[in-house]
């Protein structure tokens, strides 16, 4: 049966470039960069020349990053790192009702600890309107944060635009671009940011290992303590393999950009074409032309989520759902809850997320697969039994 | 996607009476899509024993594994013991269910007995009962 992997905005597979670039700090060049010796040196020139790549992909100086677990890690050490550090000069924060949890919890945390959160809504497509962003900027907005692109539906903000909004009204701004890095043109100086979140699981680097850069002159507070790794910033032994791989996946992100978004788009154009006109009732979600290249994410009317997933697995394929069945807590996502798509249209949320491996044949092979399995589910829907018997109005 | 029981999966895969009974005696619908469940059964009784037994299910696949499982379960029983068909009875046919689908297993008992009190509660089914349906096996 044939494999199709169409979860890349839950992880994307490790370049073999990228593989073979760690593994020799897995096993000869084991040593701990702060050591003074051989093995230190050579772990050091490895993590400081993986700190260049990274900076030259986002157009930021090498001694701007800071290193690492993830994305989680990175939002985290942001949004309460930089709120702690500015808190003298008020304690309002405004971040978009879209944000990942790792930004959205970070920041209910701070109001545990006595700041103002405010939410801003998005539209039914998933982007801020820049008019909520100034209205709900006060005099003591220390901090506003919205991220570059959203992987769950797609949607581009103008990051630029809101940033210059915070900016005027001296707030430090922050995006969350783990979504974007390696997949679009990331350049801090161009989207006018003070601190930038990314990750190596989305740029065919490794699990693991994420980087926050901090324009210099701005001032965050440090949350693991310990030495002097990361110019005080992250203590911590660094994980040195994942450092040089994220390193290598950075350097090949930008030598391939343009020919890798062209890939992406012509894939994800053909693949939402041909799901929407061989399928009734099923919409695109997310913004129609500001999206991510490799971003296909519907909702399948009078199906459900969990359900689509577990026969496109049969079938050999990976997506992804925002059902409140498929998640944990029987929620649906946020995301669509806050982009005003109801509960019972939610529960059809389908992303397939396109990466540098599939071809126009996966494509057609999910194209194939999705009919029957979306006829099969429909048969066995009494939502959509009443629909056809007129009980619920069409869209 | 949560860890399924083969028999979980093969219900799920190949769920048993699927679909709607013309002229039902009893329906039952529970749930509703807000929450993301909603099942309806349809029964068919005859001498006081379910004939037939049909479902519709928008859910997980939990939800649809554990309608085709009490849908078999119930099939041919007496209201009596339809009646005694509960979740725990189900996961249990089922070889477990995952924690967090629990609530699934809830909704098909819950189903299947707000049919038999449709059917119970209206007039004249006595009647029925005698008569011989041609839908009434599966
Ligand atoms: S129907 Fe939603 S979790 Fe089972």
């Amino acid at each position: 049966m044939r494999k199709v992997y169409l979860d890349h905005a839950a992880t994307t597979p490790i370049l073999p470039e990228v593989l073979e670039a760690i593994l020799p700090y897995f096993k000869d060049a084991y040593g701990n960069p702060q050591s003074l010796h051989g093995w230190g040196d050579d772990a050091r020139e490895a993590i400081e020349d993986a700190r260049g790549r990274v900076a030259d992909l986002i157009g930021a100086q090498p001694e701007e990053i800071i290193f690492t677990s993830s994305g989680t890690e990175s939002n985290n050490l942001a949004i309460k790192g930089l709120a702690m550090a500015q808190q003298s000069k008020g304690k309002h924060i405004v971040i978009s009702a879209i944000e990942h949890f790792s930004v959205l919890h970070s920041a209910r945390t701070l109001e545990k600890w006595g700041f103002e959160l405010t939410l801003v809504p998005v539209d039914r497509c998933g982007l801020v309107d820049r008019e909520d962003v100034a209205k709900n900027i006060r005099e003591d907005t220390i901090l506003v944060s919205v991220m570059h692109a959203n992987g769950e539906v797609g949607t581009i903000q103008p990051i630029r635009e809101i940033a210059r909004l915070a900016k005027e009204a001296g707030a430090i701004f922050h995006t969350d671009a783990v979504a974007t890095t390696g997949t679009i043109p990331v350049n801090v100086k161009e989207l006018t940011v003070d601190a930038l979140s990314l990750a190596g699981n989305q740029l065919y680097g490794p699990k693991g290992i994420g980087a926050l850069w901090v324009k210099k002159g701005v001032r965050i507070i440090p949350f693991l303590d310990g030495g002097v790794q990361e110019g005080g910033r992250r203590a911590g032994t660094e994980n040195v393999p994942a450092i040089v791989g994220l390193g290598k996946a950075a350097e090949l992100a930008k030598e391939e950009m343009e020919s890798r978004m062209e890939h992406l788009s012509a894939l994800r154009n053909r693949l939402i074409g041909g799901l929407l006109s061989r399928n009734e009732h099923v919409t695109l979600t997310g913004h129609p032309t500001q999206r991510l290249p490799g971003n296909a994410s519907f909702c399948i009317e009078f199906i459900e989520g969990e359900a689509t997933l577990m026969l496109l697995s049969s079938k050999g394929v990976a997506a992804s759902s925002g059902s409140a069945c498929t998640s944990r807590a029987l929620k649906a996502s946020h995301v669509l809850t806050a982009m005003g798509i109801p509960p019972e249209i939610a529960q059809g949320s389908l992303l397939f997320s396109l990466g540098l491996e599939n071809t126009e044949e996966d494509v057609d092979y999910v194209l194939e697969a999705m009919p029957p399995i979306v006829d099969k589910l429909r048969q066995m829907s009494p939502l959509y039994a009443k629909f056809l018997k007129g009980e619920r109005g069409g869209r | 996607m949560p860890v399924y029981s083969d028999k979980v999966m093969e219900h799920f895969m190949n769920p048993r009476n699927v679909g709607e009974i013309e002229n039902p005696d009893g329906i039952g619908e529970v749930g509703n899509p807000v929450c993301g469940d909603m099942m309806t059964f349809y029964i068919k009784v005859d001498d006081n024993q379910l004939s037939d037994v049909k479902f519709k299910t928008f859910g997980c696949g939990a939800a649809i594994a554990v309608s085709s499982i009490v849908s078999e379960m119930a099939m041919g029983k007496t209201l009596e013991k339809a009646r005694k068909i509960t979740p725990a009875l189900v996961a249990q046919e089922l070889e477990g269910l995952p924690k967090n689908k629990y609530h699934c297993s809830n909704l098909g008992a819950q189903a299947l007995n707000k049919a038999i009190d449709d059917y119970l509660k209206k007039p004249g089914k006595k009647v029925k009962s005698k008569k011989r349906r041609k839908d009434e096996k599966e």
